[in-house]
């Protein structure tokens, strides 16, 4: 909402201390949030001038240039005539201009010096009205009438350019402020000054004779009013005071007629619309549109109406969406001299629906659909019809239709004191009163402690005693809210998932991983690239009914796809390796149909809420972890190391360790992953995730060096398998006895099945177990592979003898050569 | 020394002549001051004090000689056999020291070299800045509780007294989940765990609410500088009996002094959310001018303030809805935008910096923030 200030300050009595910043400082304080403070981007010296001298000089380019003499008289400190170049036609010697000088600057930023241009000194510029930012005019400048003052007068205020104009955002519950009446009301309740109201006027008495009206639906229009003008003069010209309003507002002059609608619904906030009369056949009705109609509005687009749009009716059908826009073949024209005036009170939600149905906004839809003073209607077009009277020549004719009338408003019980136990400010039952009664509200005092308020009609936000909290409280203000620190929380602190969720992310990040937020959306283009076949249930998606890209119309199953793009674009960018980690949503459709829509006056019951909640996706957290290029890094010391598949089950293995938990590793073949570098990662035989090293046709679809890793768990089951309270360890500190066996098998054999094995034989005297060396080669066979691994014994209570450790280790040994026929080297 | 015992071989003790015993002990020590190696030293040990040298073969006549001249032979030998091993430990001693000192010279790197071969890690702003907010909370007695992204629109919106024609619900441009009138949306805030928080836990006598709601939260935004379809958001609950906006403002001008400094405090300004009645916007006075003087300060652009959230009572309608009863209890709520905070608190230029996975961008904040 834009606001000139000088409106402002004809509606309320503003002290001449309230100077602009003052007066929005306190409206914000009050509600109404300062946008900006537009006002025209001029700085002087910007003067009348008379054009004394026109030499018309065509040049090479075939233009014709005007050498001008304009006298500026004393602005340009000499008073001798000021020479300037001006390439427009519509002015002659004698007329009266506007001059920007030397030093001047124009909207832009645009700064004016004499400059050497066409073979003179061009000492100054004169203006056209889009120069100065006060028009689209530029075909010619700008010709003052005679009387427009003498030359070197100062033309900034005479072209409103001085004016300031406030620019409010005003929030959904003060549609009263989109209007000059709410904002001068709330200047005046701000200052505490006497506010004249521009909607106090007299009206004629309602004889239903301006035309006749039927309106079928009073629940969606509740008020119409009708007035009718004849004898308009198409031609008048707008003044320019209403002119200059509009434009300032923000809208388009664009006829006596209409600019006088959008004046009006400026001061007063009631959109109006003005049909001409001689097109519109028989009775306005009121009533929903029936499907399948259509109606043509004024911006030429041809629309199907719905059985919910309230729609203006003629003989002819729906001639305007009501309250929204009017339609095209009632619409005002250069010939228009009748001009029949409508302006009712719509039921807001209907508004609003039928604008999002028709994405429609206009002027007139963003104030019906917030809510408009049901009593305004008939105010409004008497004042329309004052001011096409005034300024167009025409007659009002005599009738005054009024169909219905303002809904009465419940009053509100409050107790006195809620402002105060609210706000924790210390207001008393008066200023309680005093102040909703500032704001326009009917107050009566039921007892000691209560009063019932009936709030103003241009406030149909408030319907609660909250509501009327916020009013009592913004004007005493939120400046005088105390600060005090609430003591009574108990809280039991964080919770497992969340120390969990903590650990997690350090543990990680310690290991040198970089973590990354990424994007969660998807498409099929994205499981393509990661090379899914094309049954994979990560296919399966919850989709977006309205995503912001169609490539992506998904929630995604994988956290991958973000990581892979991230390291794609970290290589991208110079990095030799990155070690990434996301930790995040991924969601799986539940299909149990849809979530129910419950009431709002009570709580669903808890079969209810189950509902709701099983109808939602299945929701997991994840991990996935992306290793690619340079993962030690090569230097003085020697050769780096790039990322693998080792990498990746590291990375697992020292998060499982770092969470006590036990994982099971099996080889599997799974996309994205290599299929014979990919581990299925499972706890107590539950799968939860994979890693491994990325097939190379995913590495090369992203860009990223070959051999690149990556990691998905699932991080839910992973935190549950978390060991809350960790067993103290038992170790014995007597001396350890090691012992190396190198075991042939089958190369398909696992080292994980010959490490159990070993394990299994040695028995209790065994302390651990670690793979030292892998073996292939001509001595050991084809298809055959040849293992080292490193025993260590101890006894909880003794020194191991020689005879007791090769004991172990030789039943370890043929442990594995029956399950699995190793043979020792 | 008594005169020549002649049952003995003259050859052989001539070398018990007292000169004889102090020429060897001299030669001996000389020999081993002028060892200037350890090596050097050995073998001046081995001719000197060792089987085969001159005082070792003395020692060994000894026991020949009259017994009347053992005695005096004997100390002689032994005293001048003394002083060498003495000298020769000395001098080990010393040559030692000066082998390690060497060594330790010789051993010196240049400390300047990379170490870097072990990659930083780190974790993302985000997240850490999701932790500190969570921990200033926590320290209150606060919980933080936490819900799905992907929410029942009754939740999402109804719930939270934003009825299916409020026109807030325009305001947040939603993405909804397929198919359309399946009434299950990506959050557009984290207001939907509050809504959780009073349903599945209630209020009751000693037991009032103080979460704050964390989390990843979707707009229908295009992706540029200072916007995103993807955001995070801190909100605040707090339902107890006598709960006022005082409350409100203790909260979160706490908050603010942890968040941003010591003396940081806020203000509020009305405004209006279906949520709370009634409502308000917190600014923040700035942390870097501090107010004074704002006008060539960055941080605030001049305003002294920093538009930092919204906030206000829980209007009695979300009560009811979520089961609270509205007579006996009133509540507060705030909330506001993690990544803006960052943004202001850290000076980041582009919002897409927090999505982009830069390495060098998440590795520049350290383990905390
Ligand atoms: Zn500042």
């Amino acid at each position: 909402m834009k606001a000139p200030v000088s409106w402002i300050r004809e509606l309320v009595d503003l002290p001449e201390s309230v100077t602009t910043e003052v007066l929005t400082d306190r409206l914000t304080a009050l509600g109404l949030k300062l946008e900006a403070v537009d006002s025209a981007d001029i700085t002087g010296p910007l003067v009348i001038g008379r054009v004394l001298t026109q030499d018309k000089e065509p040049q090479k380019n075939g233009k014709v240039i005007n050498w001008c003499t304009v006298d500026v008289g004393d602005a340009n400190g000499t008073g001798e005539p000021q020479g300037i170049i001006c390439g427009a036609h519509n002015f002659g010697p004698g007329d009266l201009v506007v001059v920007v000088l030397p030093g001047g600057v124009l909207p832009g930023g645009f700064e004016i010096s004499a400059r050497k241009t066409y073979g003179h000194v061009s000492a100054g510029m004169i203006c056209s009205a889009r120069e100065l930012g006060i028009g689209e005019d530029h075909d010619g400048i700008i010709v003052l009438p005679p009387d427009a003052g003498e030359p070197g007068d100062d033309v900034l205020g005479l072209l409103g350019l001085d004016e300031e104009i406030i620019e409010f955002e005003i929030n959904p519950d003060r549609a009263y402020a989109l209007s000059l009446r709410g904002v001068a009301r709330e200047a005046a309740l701000g200052f505490n000054v006497p506010f004249a109201d521009p909607a106090e006027r007299e009206l004629p008495a309602v004889d239903g004779k301006a035309w006749e009206v039927v309106v079928d639906d009073p629940v969606g229009c509740p008020v119409f009013a009708a007035r009718l003008v004849s004898g308009f003069d198409p031609a008048a010209p707008t003044p320019e005071f209403i002119k200059r309003r509009v434009e300032q507002a923000g809208m388009r002059s664009i006829s006596l007629a209409v600019d006088v609608t959008n004046y009006v619904m400026l001061e007063l906030g009631q959109p109006i619309h003005g049909y001409d009369a001689d097109k519109v056949a028989g009775a306005l009705g009121v009533r929903r549109a029936r499907e399948g109609e259509r109606l043509t509005t004024l911006d030429g687009a041809d629309r199907g109406l719905s059985a919910e749009d309230l729609v203006i009716t003629d003989d002819s059908g729906p001639i305007g969406l009501a309250g929204v826009m009017g339609g095209a073949t009632t619409e005002m024209s250069e010939t228009t001299t009748r001009i029949l005036v409508e302006a009712a009170h719509w039921d807001a939600v209907s508004m609003f629906r039928t604008g999002k149905r028709h994405k429609l906004t206009s002027e007139a839809g963003k104030r019906n659909e917030r809510g408009v003073d049901p009593l305004l209607p008939g105010i409004a077009a008497d004042r329309v019809v004052e001011l096409l009277v005034e300024h167009g020549g025409a007659t009002a004719e005599p009738g005054y239709t009024l169909v219905g009338a303002a809904p009465e408003r419940p009053a509100i019980t409050i107790a006195t004191d809620l402002p105060a136990r609210l706000s924790g400010i210390d207001i008393t039952a008066m200023t309680t009163v005093e102040n909703l009664r500032a704001i326009g509200a009917t107050v009566t005092e039921q007892d000691a402690d209560t009063i019932e308020v009936v709030p103003p009609t241009w406030r149909p936000d408030i319907n609660d005693p909250y509501d009327l909290v916020e009013e009592v409280v913004r004007i005493v203000g939120y400046d005088q809210v105390p600060s005090v620190l609430p003591r009574r929380a108990t809280g039991r602190g964080l919770t497992r998932t969340q120390r969990l969720r903590r650990r997690i992310g350090r543990t990680l990040a310690g290991a040198g991983l970089v973590e990354v937020v990424s994007f969660p959306f998807v498409g099929d283009a994205t499981f393509d690239k990661l090379g899914l076949p094309a049954d994979d249930p990560l296919r399966s998606t919850v989709g977006l009914a309205n995503p912001l890209s169609s490539e992506e119309p998904a929630y995604t199953t994988t956290l991958l796809p973000g990581l892979l793009e991230a390291s794609s674009r970290n290589i991208g960018r110079g990095a030799p390796g990155v070690a990434l980690f996301e930790t995040g949503t991924v969601a799986f459709p539940a299909d149990n149909g849809p979530a129910p829509i419950y009431g709002v006056h009570t709580r669903p019951s808890e079969a209810e809420l189950e509902k709701l909640v099983e109808a939602l996706p299945v929701q997991p957290q994840h991990l996935a972890v992306v290793l690619a290029g340079e993962r030690r890094r090569a230097g003085w010391w020697g050769a780096g190391a790039d990322a693998g598949w080792t990498d990746a089950l590291a990375v697992v293995r020292r998060l499982a360790a770092d969470l006590g938990v036990t994982l099971e590793v099996a080889s599997t073949a799974r996309m994205p992953w290599h299929p014979g570098r990919c581990a299925l990662i499972s706890i107590d035989g539950v799968e939860v995730g994979h890693a491994g090293e990325l097939h190379p046709s995913v590495c090369a679809s992203y860009g990223l060096p070959a051999r690149s890793a990556a990691v998905e768990l699932d991080l839910d089951a992973m935190m549950a398998a978390a060991t809350d309270v960790t067993p103290g360890p038992q170790f014995s500190t007597m001396p350890v006895a090691k012992e190396d066996v190198a075991l042939v098998v089958d190369a398909a054999v696992s080292v994980a099945a010959v490490e159990a094995a070993l394990r299994e034989g040695a028995g209790d005297l065994l302390e651990s177990i670690r793979l030292f060396d892998v073996y292939t080669g001509a001595q050991i066979g084809e298809g055959r592979k040849s293992l080292a691994f490193a025993l260590r014994f101890r006894a909880p209570d003794r020194t191991l003898t020689e005879a007791e450790t090769s004991a172990a280790r030789d039943a370890a040994v043929a442990r594995a050569a029956e399950l699995i026929g190793a043979v020792q080297r | 020394m008594s005169g020549p015992n002649t049952d003995y071989d003259p050859v052989e003790v001539t070398t018990l002549k007292p000169e004889e015993v102090e020429a060897a002990r001299d030669a001996a020590l000389a020999a081993i001051a002028a060892a200037t190696t350890l090596d050097e030293l050995k073998t001046v040990r081995t001719e000197h004090a060792g089987d085969r040298s001159p005082l070792a073969l003395a020692n060994r006549e000894i026991g020949a000689l009259p017994p009347q001249a053992r005695k005096e032979a004997g100390q002689r030998v032994g005293q001048a056999r003394g002083a060498v091993n003495q000298a020769l430990a000395a001098r080990q001693g010393e040559l030692e020291a000066e082998h390690e000192a060497r060594i330790l010279v010789e051993e010196a790197v240049d400390v300047t070299l990379p170490t870097d071969e072990l990659p930083l890690g780190g974790r993302h702003p985000l997240t850490t800045g999701a932790e500190l907010i969570a921990d200033i909370f926590v320290a209150m007695g606060w919980e933080v509780a936490e819900g799905p992204v992907i929410e029942a629109e009754w939740l999402n919106f109804d719930a939270l007294n934003l009825g299916p024609d409020h026109p807030a619900r325009t305001m947040q441009d939603t993405f909804w989940t397929e198919p359309a009138d399946n009434h299950v949306v990506l959050r557009t805030h984290t207001s939907p765990v509050q809504a959780r928080t009073m349903l599945t836990r209630g209020v009751s006598e000693g037991a009032p609410i103080y979460v704050v709601c964390p989390g990843r939260v979707f707009r229908t935004d295009e992706y540029d500088a200072t916007h995103s379809p993807m955001f995070h958001q801190v909100e605040g609950l707090a339902i107890d009996e006598g709960i006022s906006m005082a409350h409100l403002k203790g909260t979160l001008d706490h908050f603010a002094s942890q968040m941003f400094g010591e003396g940081i405090t806020t203000r509020f300004r009305p405004s209006y959310f279906p949520f709370t009645e009634p409502s308000a916007e917190v600014d923040l006075i700035c942390f870097v001018c501090r107010g004074v003087d704002p006008e060539s300060c960055r941080t605030c652009r001049g305003e002294g303030w920093i538009e930092w959230g919204g906030c206000g009572i829980v209007n009695p309608r979300v009560l009811q809805a979520c089961g609270v009863d509205s007579e006996r209890y009133s509540g507060f709520a705030f909330g506001m935008g993690i990544d803006r905070t960052l943004m202001f608190r850290h000076g980041l230029e582009d919002l897409r910096t927090l999505f982009e996975g830069d390495v060098r961008f998440t590795t520049a904040f350290g383990s905390e923030l």
